[in-house]
């Protein structure tokens, strides 16, 4: 007989209202993937599931099986993140991961890699000097996992290796042309500096964010590698983050917190 | 799916259905509620329509504080009694309605009209926040409360305001947050129990 409830730990990725004081919580898992869960009266002061079900918050939660969406029945934060919710750039850089995650996982799909992937992001992002770097790894690792991640180091048409100097990505092929293919293609191409393109494969050779290091890069190329981050990111979902705007109005509004060239 | 309505005649089912759009209200309830009218004394019924117009056609935003008001400016604004130097920044005008229970608060206020919400498209600019920085030119303000959720919407609500304002040298804080009146301990997260701990006060 299959059993009624489940327990399960998991990442809260999103959440939108439901009815007068409900909420319907999007809620990675390493062992089910994306499970969507009703979160009964949790927006009434009473409640005694609200404090540990917030946005970025790793819970235990047991839950029933429903028809649509099934029913938390208990909950436990096990880490919410008191560093990020404290720190405006943390918490805008938090959000953007868990919309990321939230929009590559797979719903009732095993997906242990992406759960640690983002779990790890989020832990890594009170304690590091360049926030912004941990975002493009996480970007990396996670079209890793998703298995998206962009040929960097050869010519995705016909294979010949990249000589050095200015490339071009070509995003329905997900990857980098070489001279003559980029002459033949007519999909969506970004053009990729030298430099850019440097970044973008050390990160992406980088598997654990301890490999990343600390380079010193600048602010033009930290705008052009995030601008070909997310314009492959929106060509692979067909549309654009929500959050994406909040990073860049918070960023603007603070001083540069890294070494630049 | 059989829609109850159908059998009924149009007026009723024209009832039915417009209850059936406001929040919480279900096409079962939509019928007890609309059956219920009928046999309601006709003044009370039409009572219950004036109100309803009345509030449509009287009520707009406070030009000050953006507070739901029938008079520009509100009653709280133009009331010579309230301390003009201290301004509650709350998300909604509801939030206004539950801190003046508490009877405990004698400022004005400010309504934003929502949250950052970034994950759900609304950014600083959907809310009420530049307006809140003209009146910090223009009124005598020296200290905002911001008074938004204790949430991570509301967090970063509040964070936002309050880097923006921090240059201006006046004092931001933000209420307590601890144990609910009648909760219960054992259920309350570690980061609420933790705020509790640490602001406790002498017994």
């Amino acid at each position: 007989m299959r059993l009624r409830t489940y327990k399960s730990q998991g990442l809260i990725l999103r959440q939108y209202t439901l009815g007068e004081a409900d909420r319907i919580l999007s809620i990675l898992t390493p062992n089910m993937g994306k499970v969507r869960v009703v979160a009964k009266s949790v927006r009434r002061p009473q409640s005694k599931l609200r404090g540990h079900l917030d946005l970025t918050n790793v819970v235990e939660f047991s839950a029933s099986y429903g028809r649509n969406l099934d029913i938390i029945t208990e909950a436990q934060a096990r880490d919410d993140h008191p560093e990020i919710r404290s720190d405006l750039s943390l918490l805008s850089q938090a959000v953007y991961v868990c919309e990321l995650a939230d929009s590559f996982a797979e719903e009732r799909s095993p997906s242990r890699d992406l759960y640690l992937l983002a779990t790890v992001t989020l832990d890594l992002l009170p304690g590091s000097e360049d926030v912004w770097l941990v975002s493009r790894w996480f970007e990396a690792r996670l079209l890793d996992v998703a298995g998206f991640r962009p040929e960097l180091e050869a010519c995705v048409e016909c294979g010949a290796e990249l000589e050095p100097g200015d490339h071009t990505l070509d995003l329905a092929a997900g990857g980098m042309l070489c001279p003559e293919c980029r002459a033949l293609g007519v999909g969506g191409k970004v053009r990729v500096s030298e430099s850019a393109m440097r970044v973008l494969r050390h990160i992406q050779r980088s598997r654990r964010f301890r490999d990343v290091g600390a380079p010193s890069i600048g602010e033009r190329i930290r705008k052009e590698v995030e601008g070909i981050s997310a314009r492959y990111i929106r060509s692979i979902l067909e549309r654009s983050l929500k959050s994406e705007e909040f990073v860049r109005r918070v960023a603007e509004s603070e001083p540069l917190r890294y070494a630049t060239d | 799916m059989n829609n109850p309505a159908e059998h009924s005649s149009d007026p009723i089912a024209r009832l039915i259905e417009e209850f059936n759009k406001l929040p919480g209200i279900g096409p079962k309830t939509a019928q007890r509620l609309a059956y219920y009218l009928i046999r309601m004394p006709g003044e009370n019924a039409h009572g219950l329509a004036d109100a309803i117009v009345a509030v449509k056609e009287r009520v707009a935003m406070c030009s000050r504080c953006f507070n739901l008001t029938d008079a520009d400016p509100c009653g709280i604004c133009s009331d010579p009694q309230r301390d003009e130097t201290t301004v509650c920044v709350v998300e909604e005008a509801l939030d206004v309605l539950a801190l003046e229970r508490t009877h405990s608060y004698r400022g004005l206020y400010h309504v934003l009209h929502g949250a950052v919400s970034p994950m759900n498209g609304v950014g600083p600019d959907d809310l009420k926040i530049q307006p809140l920085l003209y009146r910090m030119n223009d009124e005598p303000i020296t200290e905002i409360i911001l008074a938004t959720n204790p949430n991570l919407e509301g967090d970063a609500t509040a964070m936002y305001i309050h880097r923006l304002l921090s240059p201006l040298g006046i004092e931001i804080t933000r209420p307590a947050r601890g144990l609910p009146v009648g909760g219960d301990l054992e259920y309350a997260d570690e980061s609420t129990l933790g705020r509790a701990i640490e602001g406790r006060q002498t017994f």
